[in-house]
């Protein structure tokens, strides 16, 4: 009891110093042990985390919200953040192709199908990509459980994905320049109009925090493409960190098409500091564990109880949402905000073949033992 | 048990696993690329969830 008061009466002061400091120092430790291109990654990452912590804003969340609730502010921000992003990167890429590329991918029966189940996933452990991250940074045990077996499917999704391909691809379609910015602005408000006809009476609106958290989204995606020459992606990461640890304990990866590529061995036989998604990710668990840690009792809530199906259904929901991401070219910041926002067809299709599935994994949730309980 | 443990055990992980990775695999600050991918005039080659990479041949 003594202690607890004492803790709840410390400053704040002398710990927020050292987050600042310690988050600074591993900018410039990647910066000055790796390049600088790679610690401004890093830094990007941060900020992510930064946003999706502080601002709470995610994708899984606000789906739920629209289908439960019907309140589609969470959604209307993610169209916001895309509407941005795609006026300034898609003429860019147009201006600057080689230099910066987009999240261009094909749509096929594996993609749509990897989708759907990626879908039902996230709304399972109520997190996708970013938000296992962000969530297992601030505290999430169901997150942590999660994010391991998340890089082992992203890792398996890819060493079998040149099979799934095989089932039926279109060739890879896209909008581009001022053309595309413009279709791809229809779009949006179309698929806007539908989420503000659907909302609940009352909640038709876009909340403040929602608007501040899409632009600062949309800034640090356009940083991203900026710096990295790519778009804000996740799962390729994960996926590589599960393939490096598999060769450290003697894999044999030649079986698979993906991983015995020769720009994938270069990578596995590098830092993960040289990979923007790692990079990325490493930066966003961090910039969550910050925030988490900067708010007044941020950590100290009591941790759910909850019963062992749910942590198999965590487990096994882990492993889903990596695999089907590789199947569908990505998860909602890779294929959905990224795909959308530099003009790749897949994004949209990708939309819709996973807001069908959280629809499904919404109903599903409360069957595995997921509700939270104090 | 609070949050903090779970928080704590992500980040310790996180940060083990990536400085025992740069020991393993030590990148080497003297190659680096242009600090900004925009106007370096070099094609853009990181990995990415959209992206197949050429298999290889045989």
């Amino acid at each position: 009891m003594t202690a607890t008061l004492t803790s709840q009466n410390a400053p704040a002061w002398p710990r927020r110093t050292s987050l600042i400091l310690a988050a600074t120092s591993a900018v410039l430790a990647v910066m000055i042990l790796v390049g600088v291109r790679y610690g401004l990654l890093l830094a990007v990452g941060l900020g992510f985390g930064l946003v999706l912590e502080g601002l709470r804003f995610g994708f899984a969340g606000p789906w739920r919200a629209m289908i439960l609730r019907r309140e589609p502010s969470g959604m209307l921000a993610h169209l916001l953040a895309i509407g941005l992003v795609a006026v300034v990167a898609l003429p860019l890429i147009a201006a600057r192709g080689g230099e910066l590329n987009g999240a261009l991918a094909p749509v096929g029966w594996a993609m749509v199908g990897g989708a759907f189940v990626f879908g039902v996933a996230m709304q399972i452990v109520l997190g996708c990509g970013s938000g296992t991250l962000v969530n297992a940074g601030s505290g999430n045990p169901v997150s942590l459980l999660a994010l391991p077996f998340f890089a082992i499917g992203s890792f398996g999704g890819a060493y079998h994905l040149f099979w799934w391909i095989d089932f039926g691809s279109l060739p890879a379609v896209g909008v581009s320049n001022w053309s595309g910015v413009a279709i791809t602005l229809i779009a949006l408000a179309l698929v806007g109009i539908t989420l503000l006809r659907l909302g609940a009476p009352g909640q038709r609106r876009i909340l403040k925090r929602h608007i501040i958290a899409a632009c600062l989204v949309a800034v640090l995606a356009l940083a991203n493409l900026a710096v990295a020459g790519q778009p804000w992606g996740v799962v390729y990461g994960l996926g590589l960190w599960a393939a490096k640890g598999a060769t450290t304990f003697g894999a044999d990866l030649t079986g698979s098409a993906f991983w015995s590529a020769t720009e994938s061995r270069e990578r596995i036989n590098q830092s993960i500091l040289l990979d923007v998604t790692s990079l990325t990710n490493i930066g966003i668990m961090l910039g969550a564990f910050i925030v988490a840690s900067w708010r007044h009792g941020g950590l100290s809530d009591k941790l759910p109880r909850l019963p062992l199906k749910a942590w198999v259904a965590t487990a096994i929901a882990g492993l889903l949402l990596g695999y089907s991401s590789r199947l569908a070219f990505g998860c909602n910041v890779g294929a959905f905000f990224s795909g959308i926002s530099t003009g790749s067809l897949h994004g949209w299709v990708w939309f819709a073949a996973a807001f069908a599935g959280s629809i499904f994994g919404v109903r599903l949730r409360p069957h595995l033992g997921l509700e939270s309980r104090p | 048990m609070t949050r903090q443990f779970p928080a704590t055990a992500a980040i310790f992980l996180l940060l083990s696993l990536t400085v025992a990775d740069y020991i393993a695999t030590p990148a080497n600050p003297y190659q680096q690329p242009a600090i900004v991918a925009l106007g370096s005039g070099s094609t853009s080659a990181g990995g990415f969830c959209g992206a197949l990479p050429e298999p290889a041949p045989g």
